[in-house]
């Protein structure tokens, strides 16, 4: 019987680490679709700022964040633990006198649980691409990661209130991670303005075209192979005939969903403006996997299919949208992780018991939370050190202005 | 003293009129042609003994005009087209079998299909030898 806790705490254990594998791998998804999307002259600072921002995440979630988060809620609001972190291995005599309740390491729970947030936190940087100061953008990083997600996170994963009392069900983050970064990410926006030439005067749209549609199509590749970790590894366990089940039928659902949101999206975008565009292809197929994300269990593979082309329709539209509104988003992450995730969010109430007040109000307690508290920090930035790049560096590239390096020094590029 | 006076002018009315040799300038022949249209155009120019061309990617248009492309759902105009541009330096006597070489290889029938100039050219030097003029072509 010993033997069998152990096997089962061993697989367990191993299971949330390479699940945690396969979501940091979700980082080189993000930075190479992102340095796909952008103009080359910017490729370089868009790199920086994905690489950073992901060592800051970990660095500040080991140093607050997961305290916050996972370190217990007595009232459900406020977190009872701030600092420091509660990283720690049961021993294996620990272990065995729980009689197997104790299933996973400590350590590897902590793995697991970071590369969320650095999730959450790289959608905020393809939002702001091309003309945000890149030391500014890191700052809000360290908020974002250290204090404004964590504290979402510790009212519905963490114990609080959302899950408890509100009946709030969200099984990979839909709205714990896709839309609370798509909320800073559109606070973002709004304090730093469009890219110049992208709306005419006149009200007309322009297109500042991506620079390397190979490195955007891989993106999605590697963001879709990640999501397998990001989805699956959410079941929390795999040791068993139930939970074994239950992670297979959640990679046949992501997947399914992912292939829907492609499709739909690349249909549409034909449909509506005669081309088949890469781009709202890629955008289509994350769209579908943040709309499974809140419940890719309880779906059959039809129906998540069906809800991925639900996702990907809606951000061909939400794309056209925000344009319209005049608000700039270069890679689409808004729409993709924002709107799409509200719709993921409601989409639960489908397959399951779970109400759809139950679902708004969760969608609304973390919209509003992320966007006062960013909107803050922003303003602060603002003030403090500006946000934005000149007129000038923003013309000339942001990697000449803020990193100094080209990112294709050797093709001819033209500067526009 | 007479007959040496006589011998002069009678010299200098002979060398006056031999026939000149004609002068032979040169001439640069730039066109601008479809970039799928090189190698045919090599072909050609190959094929009537010219030795050497110097190639450039360039970017133009004529009365062909841009086309519109779409990205996001955001029209954009791209006003100048790919084309290749191609210098020859030649000797004048090869210039009429190069325009006709070229036209008949470069030509589609579609607009689009570029245009030849003719210019002077002054000098030409070889730089390994220092060859001018003729030698140099």
């Amino acid at each position: 019987m010993n033997d069998i806790i152990e096997i089962k705490y061993a697989l367990d254990t191993f299971y949330f680490l390479m699940s945690g594998v396969l979501v940091m791998w979700m980082a080189a998804g993000f930075s190479m679709l992102e340095a796909g999307l952008v103009r080359s002259k910017n490729t370089t600072e868009i790199l920086t700022k994905n690489v950073a921002l992901y060592s800051i995440a970990c660095c500040m979630y080991m140093v607050m964040g997961y305290s916050i988060m996972y370190g217990g809620t007595a009232d459900l609001i406020f977190p009872d633990a701030w600092f420091g972190n509660s990283i720690g291995n049961a021993t294996t005599a620990e272990v065995l006198a729980s009689g197997g309740d104790t299933y996973y390491s400590g350590a590897s729970d902590f793995f697991f649980q970071v590369v969320f947030v650095a999730t959450a936190m790289s959608i905020v940087s393809g939002a702001v691409a091309e003309r945000m100061k890149l030391w500014a953008f890191l700052t809000f990083a360290v908020v974002m990661t250290g204090f404004i997600y964590p504290m979402q996170g510790v009212w519905s994963w963490g114990g609080g209130f959302l899950g408890e009392t509100v009946g709030y069900s969200d099984y990979a983050g839909s709205g714990i991670v896709h839309l609370c970064g798509a909320t800073a990410a559109l606070s973002g926006v709004l304090f730093l303005g469009p890219r110049k030439g992208k709306y005419s005067a006149d009200g007309k749209v322009n297109a500042l075209p991506g620079a390397n549609m190979p490195l955007a199509a891989i993106g999605m590749f590697i963001l879709w192979m990640g999501w397998f970790g990001f989805n699956g590894g959410s079941e929390l366990a795999v040791s068993s005939v139930e939970s074994s089940n239950n992670v297979a039928s959640v990679f046949v659902n992501t997947n399914a969903a992912a292939a829907g949101g492609l499709l739909a999206a690349l249909i549409l975008a034909q449909f509506l403006y005669g081309k088949a565009d890469l781009t709202m292809a890629v955008n289509g197929a994350l769209a579908g996997l943040v709309a499974i994300t809140a419940d890719p269990l309880s779906a059959s593979g039809g129906m998540a299919t069906f809800i991925g082309a639900v996702g990907g329709a809606i951000v061909v539209l939400s794309v056209k949208f925000f344009d319209s509104i005049k608000i700039d988003d270069p890679v689409g992450a808004i729409s993709v992780h924002g709107v799409v995730g509200l719709w993921g969010l409601l989409a639960v109430t489908i397959n399951s018991d779970v109400t759809v007040m139950a679902q708004l109000t969760g969608a609304a307690v973390i919209f509003a939370w992320t966007f006062v508290t960013s909107s803050i920090v922003w303003y602060i930035l603002k003030l403090a050190m500006g946000i934005r790049v000149s007129e000038e560096q923003e013309y000339e590239g942001v990697d000449a202005s803020e990193c100094g390096i080209d990112a294709y020094p050797e093709f001819v590029s033209s500067k526009s | 003293m007479q007959f040496i006076l006589e011998t002069g002018i009678l010299t200098v009315i002979y060398i006056k009129q031999r026939p000149q040799r004609r002068l032979r300038t040169m001439k640069l022949i730039t066109a601008v042609i479809k970039p799928f249209k090189l190698d045919d155009v090599r072909e050609a120019l190959a094929d009537i003994g010219v030795q050497g061309i110097t190639v450039t990617e360039v970017k133009g248009f004529g009365r062909q005009k841009g086309h519109t492309e779409l990205y996001r759902g955001a029209e954009y105009v791209v006003d100048f087209l790919p084309k290749i541009k191609l210098e020859i330096a030649v000797a004048q006597d090869m210039v009429d079998s190069i325009v006709e070489a070229v036209t008949k290889s470069a030509a589609t029938g579609k607009i689009g299909d570029g245009k030849i100039f003719i210019s002077s050219l002054d000098e030409v030097i070889r730089i390994r030898t220092g060859e001018t003029g003729e030698e140099a072509v």
